[in-house]
């Protein structure tokens, strides 16, 4: 059963009579019970200003939200039957911690005990039954931000709404808490939408990612086919670590090879990346066949290094070297491009990379409607 | 060595500020206590015999002052005039101004700026310029002399004081608290009772206090549109100086009696007092 529903809902902010800002444009959803839905873009992509609308707090300019089945637009934050934790935290300071938990339960018609029980699952479940007597203000910020997302969680409510749930926490921490929160997501088959712009996050929690963008939905999807089968050019290059390289490329076909010619602003050849035809997906081909210019997606993840031989024409030489722990980032400058790529700690730095482009890394965009032509031929 | 001669110095500094401040009160209470022969004896006695006559003289409403005939005196109506004033403006201004505050905190709304803009000039343009045409006004809708014009005409001086004191507080709290409250199944206003207003307590029990010693303080608004059966004790003081006398003892007992009220106000509300102004101030 559908448990949330988004039509066509649009939030346009009046700045000063004339000047709009669109914060959501045309945003459509169907999350079913039980899903846990990610909300991932950069600050001030309207991810948000959804997220409050469906609590009830923004008003909405058009569409229609429909909680377990009921209209909701006109009803108020207590009607919905939603619980959200706050990205400021919004305990309240003259509550114990114990307190600001269980305050959420005062509504619903439960005995002590439970409630006790309840938030004694909770706290353990965050790791902060030993902050429970103490005030909000006395605790750190990761600590509130853990009792703000307890108070979320204790509720039984049709949704659940975190804004920025675990941003503040260590990292070792906030791993664990991921993997703990999830599981108590699941086993209560609670229907989550959360917040965020840290991907990882998006995608170590979440049944499905909303990539925004300046108030569009940019792409609605599984993990991994966000990661792997980027709809359009921006969420190719917002996705991934480090994300893709987005290049200008001419596609010149012949009888028995395909080629792109990487090109620089000025349309002159960079260089070039060769396919012999029968290596390649016949249907991704003849979806290729009637284009010219293309932008063109390379994953830094699959770029080849240690293969014999080369599809490549043109000397890459490789200018800078991130060693991030597990992996090394390269900055390969190929013929007046740059891209970047992924290789283990054997990568020895060299001004003529020798570097083959496996088909599956290669993504094509059409050039002016920047949607996707094919994830890899 | 260093360290005993700063501590003498502060020890004296703090005795040249408490001497500053508190010397004249200090005087006026010693002055309440004695007899205007006393007080206008020409060698100034250190000790005398404290007399409990000025106290009792404005408590029965009658003295008689050696050499002169007995003087008939409504301090006492005076004060109950200044409590009844006082207490009602601040209640009525705690009834409009807090929500008004809140409004302006939390709301944009057209022309809210320009509003509270217009009131906070209140504060600022003076009385005299409003009292004739007000004056006349009251007169005609026959309101002149009596509580609620005054009441009323107190509310330019406690009404913007509180609005705009109590503003910087709802401002200071996360709008977000609210919204927790409110997704927790509790009505808008049940979080402006239950979450808003005791966020801002401090806020509003110091504004408060300040409202009540600027509406006990006034003069001239009293003066002009009541008689004497109205009139506070700003105005009540006056009558002390007659044609035939000045009895100073008296004026220093009413000062003292008509001090204690906001002292012992400021006494209870110190605790928030000091909370309130120091942090509203700040971020307000």
């Amino acid at each position: 059963m559908s448990k949330v529903i988004l039509n066509n809902l649009n939030k346009i902010f009046e700045i000063k009579a004339g000047t709009d800002v669109k914060a959501v444009n045309n945003f459509n959803l169907n999350l079913e019970e039980g899903e846990i839905l990610a909300l991932l873009g950069s600050s001030g992509c309207g991810k948000t200003t959804t997220l409050r609308m469906i609590a009830g707090f923004e008003t909405i300019t058009s569409g229609e939200i429909k909680i377990s089945g009921k209209l909701v637009n006109d009803l108020k934050p207590a009607e919905r039957n939603v619980a959200m934790a706050f990205e400021g935290y919004a305990l309240y300071p003259p509550l114990t911690v114990r307190d600001n938990i269980a305050f959420s339960l005062m509504k619903e018609k439960i005995s002590k005990n439970e409630v006790d029980s309840k938030v004694k699952e909770v706290s353990e479940l965050l790791e902060i039954t030993d902050i429970l007597e103490r005030y909000p203000p006395s605790i750190s910020g990761g600590q509130q931000q853990r009792v703000s997302l307890a108070r979320a969680l204790v509720r039984d409510s049709d949704a659940l709404l975190l804004d920025e749930p675990m941003s503040q926490l260590e990292p070792q921490l906030r791993a664990v808490l991921r993997a703990r929160v999830k599981d108590y997501i699941q086993h209560n088959n609670k229907t989550v939408i959360f917040v965020t712009h840290d991907q990882t996050e998006a995608v170590a929690l979440a049944d499905k990612i909303a990539v925004m963008e300046e108030g569009d939905l940019k792409q609605l999807a599984s993990p991994y086919d966000i990661s792997s089968k980027p709809s359009n050019v921006f969420v190719a290059s917002f996705i991934g670590e480090p994300p893709m390289n987005i290049l200008k490329a001419k596609v010149l076909k012949t009888e028995t090879h395909l080629t792109f010619e990487i090109l620089n602003d000025k349309d002159e050849k960079n260089f070039s990346i060769k396919y012999s035809n029968n290596e390649l997906n016949k249907e991704n081909l003849n979806k290729i066949a009637n284009e010219q210019i293309i932008t063109l997606g390379i994953r830094p993840h699959k770029i080849n290094f240690n293969k014999e031989t080369t599809n490549l024409e043109g000397k890459a030489e490789s200018s800078t070297y991130h060693w991030l722990g597990d992996q090394v980032h390269i900055g390969i400058e190929i013929g007046g491009s740059s891209i970047i790529s992924v290789a283990d700690r054997n990568f020895q730095p060299s001004s003529d990379i020798k570097m083959h482009f496996p088909s599956e890394s290669i993504n094509a965009f059409n050039r002016d409607s920047e949607e996707v032509i094919f994830n890899g031929i | 060595m260093k360290f005993n001669i700063w501590s003498i110095l502060k020890i004296f500094a703090y005795a040249a500020i408490i001497l500053f401040f508190l010397f004249p009160i200090a005087w006026i209470l010693n002055m309440s206590f004695m007899t205007n022969d006393e007080i206008l004896r020409k060698v100034p006695v250190l000790f005398y015999e404290p007399t409990l006559k000025n106290y009792i003289g404005i408590w029965e409403g009658e003295i008689s002052i050696p050499g002169f005939a007995t003087m008939y005196i409504y301090f006492k109506q005076n004060l109950i005039n200044s409590a009844i004033l006082s207490s009602f403006s601040v209640a009525l201004t705690l009834v409009l101004g807090v929500p008004a505050a809140y409004a302006f905190a939390r709301y944009k709304f057209k022309g809210g700026e320009d509003i509270a803009f217009t009131l906070l000039s209140f504060r600022f343009a003076p009385a005299l310029l409003i009292i004739i045409p007000l004056n006349l006004y009251f007169t005609q809708i026959g309101l002149y002399d009596s509580y609620i014009a005054l009441i009323w005409v107190y509310q330019l001086i406690t009404l913007p004081l509180l609005l705009w004191i109590v503003r910087g507080y709802f401002e200071d709290i996360s709008p977000d608290i609210e919204y927790a409250y409110r997704l927790d199944g509790h009505s808008w206003f049940q979080s402006f009772w239950k979450i808003s207003i005791p966020l801002a307590k401090p806020g509003i029990a110091a504004a408060s206090l300040l409202c009540f010693i600027y509406a006990w303080n006034n003069f001239v608004f009293a003066l002009i549109l009541g008689s004497s059966a109205i009139q506070p004790v700003t105005v009540g003081a006056l009558a002390f100086i007659t044609a035939s006398a000045i009895p100073y003892g008296l004026i220093a007992c009413g000062i003292v009696v008509s001090v204690l009220p906001t002292l012992i106000l400021a006494l209870f509300i110190q605790k928030y007092l000091v909370q309130g102004l120091s942090l509203g101030a700040i971020k307000g």
